[in-house]
């Protein structure tokens, strides 16, 4: 029983990650139909900005806690900068062009910007692994037979916290709507005096920042971040987000948390020559192919749920 | 019209360069005769002088001139002028085995140093082996490379390669022993599944178990992985002493740490693929423990007289990691070279055959500890060194021989 509450804490701890940027995959795609294949590297250089403050802007023996959120606003204000610019020059001067120019173009920055961090990253480029700051240590939290370090509670509780922000916002604030207006249809949105254009790049900004501050996390979690992270965090993220319904907020979510208590799960109870961790991704994108088998659109991906 | 503006251009660099090297073979046959009375035996050195690895490579070089140096004031081969001839192989396989093919067209070699990288040395010691020219390897670590990582049929894959460096299969039993040794009797393996980790996990386990120690579980992970929380829940569950992962830093570093702010408070151990200082800098714990081949040659009582005559030789470069075993492999073939050479006037095919034959045979006190051969051409003196995490250094905590 503790083995499976454990892993379900596990499940959880992922699924909140994969979450969090599989909301900027699905907000994009909502509202241009674009599946943005360079949200990846934007959750990767997010993590790569915090690191940078950490390291060349902050004086050594500042407070955990203010380190914290200084590097965690640094790595949403990275991720934030680099979606605007690639919004601006690589994907706002083809709005109209063939749905294919869009994504092949988001798979060349894919590989730009992992490029760049490689070669021009502060300190000779990141060639290999990069050692992230740790700001919650201590033994792990024990309440019955489960244990949570610490690290995941701050993880969990932030994104928990976030979403539920994003989803009111959407739902109340009145961008928020002129966002679900445009998802349901541009052309008459921006005949309705919505300004199209802002409500695209405000998909882009929310969608890049959550990715950063996800990147901050997957820094503390694993204690590493390397130019490479974004590939796999960003086919992740994307699956959770066709799992959940791809344009549908609380899709992505749910799809984050069903794809990493799969993957946790299959390496807890799935025993012999097809078990144990290395075999995780596997099963999860079972999961992933029997679900779209019986629901094409995915989790909740039906027209009446708010797209945005 | 353009074309042949280009042969006019290019026709007499063709010929320049052949004019020139033919010069420089002239030079070399001028050498061989040379000497009056001694003649000229040449030992060469195959290893990367150039590029990411050149600072051991040089270390080798060196250490092979300095033997060389001493055996000429010795006279150890009466009649003979031993001469270096290194050769750089940028730790690239082709180019070491045009290295190879350079030094085998020299009448005057009559044996190799080197290389560096076993995947070189798959490329170089055939070359060599068609000259009969005999190949001792410093460094070489792949067990394939002697053809003792297939036991049944008890044959070498190259009849003039021998190596004073110790294999990579020793590794796992040596950490097991070291882990039985210091009271450890439970431990759980996580390896990647790669033919390195795959293979030191095995034979770790095997001898593990031989020496009355229990493996908890043995778990996977996939290279290129950073969050592991599953996989730490199941080990941590199966309440080991101690963690044996078979792979390499990028995923042992962030497992050493995922495990520990898990609540494990014993060592993560593996091989000589997570000795790196990136491994502490990427999230190795303090007490994590690494096996790597060799020793750190300040550690062997028997490398004083080498250390301080390196020092009196002036060289602008460190021995390394590698000098003091390129220094014994050099003093083999010089060895050998003593007992075949000191009544031949000439060196062809049957003597470079005769001095393959002889160092098989050869049991010399080096720098290193014993060294002679068994009957694959690897060391006979497997030592081997467990490093630990201390502070930001990997600090070696105990150099053992290993014995079966």
């Amino acid at each position: 029983m503790s083995t499976f509450a454990q892993q379900l804490v596990n499940g959880v701890v992922i699924g909140s990650l994969y979450g969090l940027i599989a909301l900027g995959y699905t907000m994009v795609y909502g509202i241009i139909q674009l599946i943005n294949f360079a949200h990846g590297e934007i959750f990767m250089i997010g993590a790569f900005g915090g690191l940078a403050v950490h390291i060349y802007v902050l004086p050594d023996g500042t407070p955990a806690l203010v380190g914290l959120v200084v590097v965690l606003l640094a790595a949403m204000a990275t991720s934030v900068a680099t979606a605007l610019i690639v919004e601006r020059f690589a994907y706002r001067p083809l709005r109209n062009a063939p749905r294919l120019a869009p994504l092949i173009t988001a798979i060349g920055v894919s590989l730009f910007l992992q490029e760049f961090v490689r070669l021009y990253y502060f300190g000779g480029g990141a060639k290999s692994d990069r050692a992230f700051p740790q700001f919650i240590g201590g033994d792990p939290i024990r309440i019955g037979g489960v244990q949570f370090d610490r690290v995941s509670v701050f993880i969990v509780v932030i994104a928990i916290v976030l979403m539920v922000a994003l989803s009111a916002f959407v739902r109340n604030s009145k961008t928020g709507k002129a966002m679900q207006a445009t998802a349901q249809d541009r052309d008459t949105a921006q005949l309705m005096g919505i300004n199209t254009d802002r409500i695209i790049i405000v998909a882009f900004v929310l969608g890049a920042a959550l990715a950063g501050v996800a990147g901050v996390m997957q820094g503390m979690q694993a204690g590493v971040i390397g130019f490479r992270m974004g590939f796999l965090a960003g086919i992740k993220a994307f699956t959770a987000a066709v799992l959940g319904g791809i344009g549908n907020i609380a899709g992505a979510v749910l799809g984050g948390f069903v794809l990493g208590m799969a993957e946790t799960m299959a390496v807890a109870y799935i025993p012999g020559l097809f078990g144990g961790g290395a075999w995780k991704d596997v099963w999860a994108f079972i999961l992933l192919i029997v679900i779209l088998v019986f629901r094409p659109q995915g989790l909740l991906g039906e027209r009446v749920v708010n797209r945005a | 019209m353009r074309q042949r503006r280009l042969i006019k251009l290019v026709a007499p660099a063709l010929i320049s360069v052949v004019a020139l090297a033919a010069c420089g073979e002239r030079n070399e046959g001028g050498n061989n005769t040379d000497g009056g009375e001694k003649k000229t035996a040449k030992i060469g050195v195959i290893a990367p002088l150039s590029g990411d690895l050149s600072a051991l490579g040089l270390g080798i070089r060196n250490a092979v001139d300095l033997a060389i140096r001493q055996a000429n004031q010795n006279n150890k081969v009466p009649g003979w002028n031993l001469v270096l001839a290194a050769e750089d192989d940028q730790a690239t396989a082709n180019v070491g085995a045009q290295a190879a093919s350079k030094l085998a067209s020299d009448s005057a070699v009559v044996g190799v140093v080197g290389t560096l990288n076993s995947s070189v040395a798959e490329q170089v010691a055939p070359v060599l082996q068609q000259s009969h020219i005999v190949q001792v390897s410093p460094a070489n670590t792949g067990v394939a490379l002697t053809g003792r990582d297939n036991l049944a049929s008890q044959k070498r894959k190259y009849t003039n390669y021998y190596r004073v460096a110790t294999t990579d299969d020793i590794q796992g039993p040596f950490a097991a022993q070291y882990l039985l040794g210091t009271g450890v009797k439970k431990v759980a393996i996580v390896h990647d599944r790669k033919t390195y980790g795959q293979g030191l996990q095995a034979a770790f386990a095997a001898e593990f178990k031989k020496g009355g120690g229990t493996v908890t579980i043995t778990e996977t992970i996939n290279p290129g992985d950073k969050l592991f929380q599953g996989v730490v829940t199941k080990v941590l569950n199966s309440g080991p002493e101690a963690v044996y992962y078979g792979g390499e830093f990028p995923e042992a570093a962030p497992l050493s740490k995922q495990l520990h702010d898990g609540g494990f408070k014993g060592p993560l151990m593996g091989g000589d693929g997570i000795y790196s200082d990136k491994f502490i800098e990427t999230g190795g714990v303090q007490g994590d423990l690494a096996t790597s081949v060799g020793a750190p040659t300040e550690s062997l009582a028997s490398a004083k007289l080498f250390v301080d005559s390196y020092k009196q030789a002036g060289f602008a470069e460190p021995y390394e990691a590698y000098g003091a075993y390129a220094f014994d492999a050099a003093n083999v073939i010089i060895e050998a070279m003593a007992k075949v050479l000191k009544n031949d006037t000439e060196i062809n095919e049957q003597s470079r055959q005769q001095i393959v034959d002889e160092v098989g045979k050869v049991s010399i006190g080096g720098v290193t500890g014993q060294v002679a051969f068994d009957q694959f051409g690897d060391t006979t003196t497997k030592v081997l060194t467990v490093y630990t995490v201390q502070g930001k250094k990997w600090v070696a905590k105990k150099t053992d021989s290993f014995t079966q």
